[in-house]
């Protein structure tokens, strides 16, 4: 089995969105409304049910960068396209009580929508903040890694509209390795803070969807930690029972009287 | 247009023109230095504070829910507590009918709560031990079930069927009934404990206790709403509520970041207030009498309390989610 993967790179991303534009057109993904949010050049926010990848533009007061306005004010503008990371360990997939949520062939994670009775429960589940439901419709939504598209041999809308080749798709390993090597070559060229965003050392076991990122994860949004939240439900259950055995034990003295 | 249309400008002139030119250009200096006005993202800060969570879509129905199963799960508890115990036959059926009646409720309320509600089945295609959701629509069927069996075979066992099958059968469907119902009780805790979400999870060991308190108190309030002030729902109503001020004092001085939505906001004040009605509140009606009417008013600000507590904690489930900062710090400490 090949693991499909993303790597998406800031430091060649410009910014275009055709990602967005790709994924809604080739997806169906209607509109989600449209709000001026006066955060740069991002009108979109958020990923969400009805958005599945989404470009952000940070403006940092830095000089290493690829976009750099100003060198005497300190300046620069990073754009990247942001998607749901198809973790190793997912949690939306874990939290699905219906079985809608299925890891794929190719290692992706794919909410199958006749399936899906909308219980919201992933949305809490997921440590990035990817999956959401869709008013209206009631179900959940997000990236389908264009598993139609990977079947019948095509790359994922995205990855082939991006003109900068920001967007890489491949198998696993190989995308691990070039998005290494790629930070390897920035920081050599002097953009020290340039990193590969992958949570190989947490609970989620690492993405799918990897990020070559300029400063910190935080910047982006990226949790710097996540942690699927499966590992919680061992001390949240030992709570539970105990707390329920005291509960009885409580009764039973009540009712002895 | 002309300024015969606009009186109060002033006639256009080439003296006019420069003047405009001269005060636009004294406007604009100060700002060719000035320092960028729009929004920068500095340091370890969120992407522009945006929320990196979603927050629960759960609606109205769900925190109904939360409070309505640790009741009815508990009464059925009570209801067996009291069999093994001898305890009084109306008691034990007014028990196994708050149970009963909260069985059919819930599920109404789990349902009406789906973004497609006719797929309510699809929860039973698969048993995932992993999903505290899937979990729960398992013991809720199996609680149903349970009681419902319990409190046909209890009414046989009083007109004159006690023959040993019934009462086996009585017996085996009580003690199920108790136990599934404790696990109703207590699994919604897991639920919003094993998430994402930074408050829930952070609290995941204290919920659990929170949510059996209120049931074991909410069961006993309702009983001794119904008629049963006996020193039984006395003592439930005691225990309940000072392990419902214990709690609330807990809660009150975690002044963590990440629980901040319990001190801060609408989940705030709805948890305080929750917490003081159904802790202290409660605790001094019962201290300061126990009249009837005393009792009454006790159990009442108890299960007021125990059901505001529920929507406070769906509330600042909400408010965690949309606070980044708080989330990264979590995360770094670990």
């Amino acid at each position: 089995m090949t693991i499909s993967a993303f790597l998406t790179d800031a430091t060649v991303c410009i910014g275009c969105k055709a990602c967005e534009v790709a994924c809604k057109e080739w997806n169906e993904v209607p509109a989600d409304g449209f709000v001026w949010s006066g955060l740069s050049y991002d009108n979109t926010q958020s990923l969400g049910a009805s958005t599945w990848r989404h470009v952000m533009f940070l403006e940092q007061p830095q000089t290493a960068g690829p976009q750099i306005a100003d060198t005497k004010d300190p300046f620069r503008w990073v754009f990247l396209s942001d998607v749901c990371k198809h973790c190793a360990n997912a949690g939306c997939l874990e939290a699905c009580p219906t079985g809608s949520i299925v890891r794929t062939d190719i290692g992706s994670v794919l909410v199958q929508k006749d399936v899906c009775n909308g219980c919201g429960y992933c949305i809490v589940s997921c440590p990035f903040g990817v999956i959401d439901r869709r008013p209206v419709d009631g179900r959940a939504f997000k990236c389908t890694f264009c598993y139609d598209r990977q079947k019948a041999g095509l790359i994922p809308a995205c990855a082939k509209a991006c003109p900068t080749q920001s967007i890489q798709f491949g198998n696993l390993e190989e995308l691990q390795e070039r998005g290494n090597n790629r930070v390897h070559e920035l920081r050599e060229r002097g953009y020290e803070d340039a990193r590969l965003y992958n949570p190989l050392e947490t609970s989620v076991g690492g993405v799918h969807a990897m990020f070559v990122i300029l400063g910190e994860p935080e910047n982006y949004n990226l949790p710097p930690a996540p942690e699927v939240p499966t590992i919680y439900l061992k001390s949240a259950w030992t709570s539970a029972l105990l707390s329920a055995a005291i509960a009885f034990v409580i009764a039973c003295v009540a009712f002895a009287h | 247009m002309t300024s015969s249309a606009n009186p109060g400008a002033r006639k256009a002139s080439e003296e006019r023109l420069d003047e405009i030119r001269k005060a636009a250009a004294d406007a604009a200096l100060p700002l060719r230095n000035a320092p960028v006005s729009h929004p920068q993202i500095r340091g370890k800060e969120s992407y522009y504070g945006l929320p990196v969570l979603k927050a629960p879509v759960w609606t109205w129905e769900v925190a109904l829910y939360f409070f309505i199963g640790g009741v009815s799960g508990m009464s059925a508890a009570l209801a067996f507590a009291a069999q093994l115990f001898g305890g009084e036959a109306a008691l034990i059926r007014a028990a196994l009918f708050v149970a009963l009646t909260g069985a059919v409720l819930c599920p109404i309320l789990l349902i009406a709560d789906l973004g497609r509600p006719s797929r309510f089945l699809n929860m039973l295609r698969v048993f995932k031990v992993q999903s505290p959701m899937s979990m729960g629509a398992w013991i809720l069927v199996a609680f149903s079930g349970c009681v419902f069996v319990a409190l046909v075979a209890f009414e046989l066992t009083q007109r004159g069927y006690a023959i040993p099958l019934v009462i086996g059968i009585r017996w085996a469907a009580e003690a199920s009934g108790a136990l599934t119902g404790l696990f109703l009780a207590a699994y919604t805790g897991v639920l919003i404990g094993a998430t994402a979400n930074p408050v829930w999870s952070h609290n995941r060991k204290a919920i659990p206790p929170h949510f059996l308190a209120s049931a074991v108190g909410g069961s006993g309030a309702v009983l001794e709403l119904i008629g049963f002030l006996t020193p039984a729902t006395q003592l439930l109503g005691f225990v309940a509520a000072v392990a419902e001020t214990v709690l609330g004092i807990y809660f009150e001085l975690s002044r963590l970041p990440v629980n901040s939505p319990l001190h801060r906001g609408k989940s705030g004040w709805a948890f305080r207030i929750a917490g003081t009605l159904a802790g202290p509140i409660a605790l001094l009606v019962r201290l300061l009498s126990d009249s009837a009417s005393g009792r009454r008013a006790a159990a009442i600000c108890f299960l007021v309390g125990a059901l505001l507590s529920r929507y406070a904690w769906i509330w600042a489930g909400v408010a965690s989610a949309k606070d980044p900062e708080a989330l990264f710090q979590i995360q770094r400490k670990a």
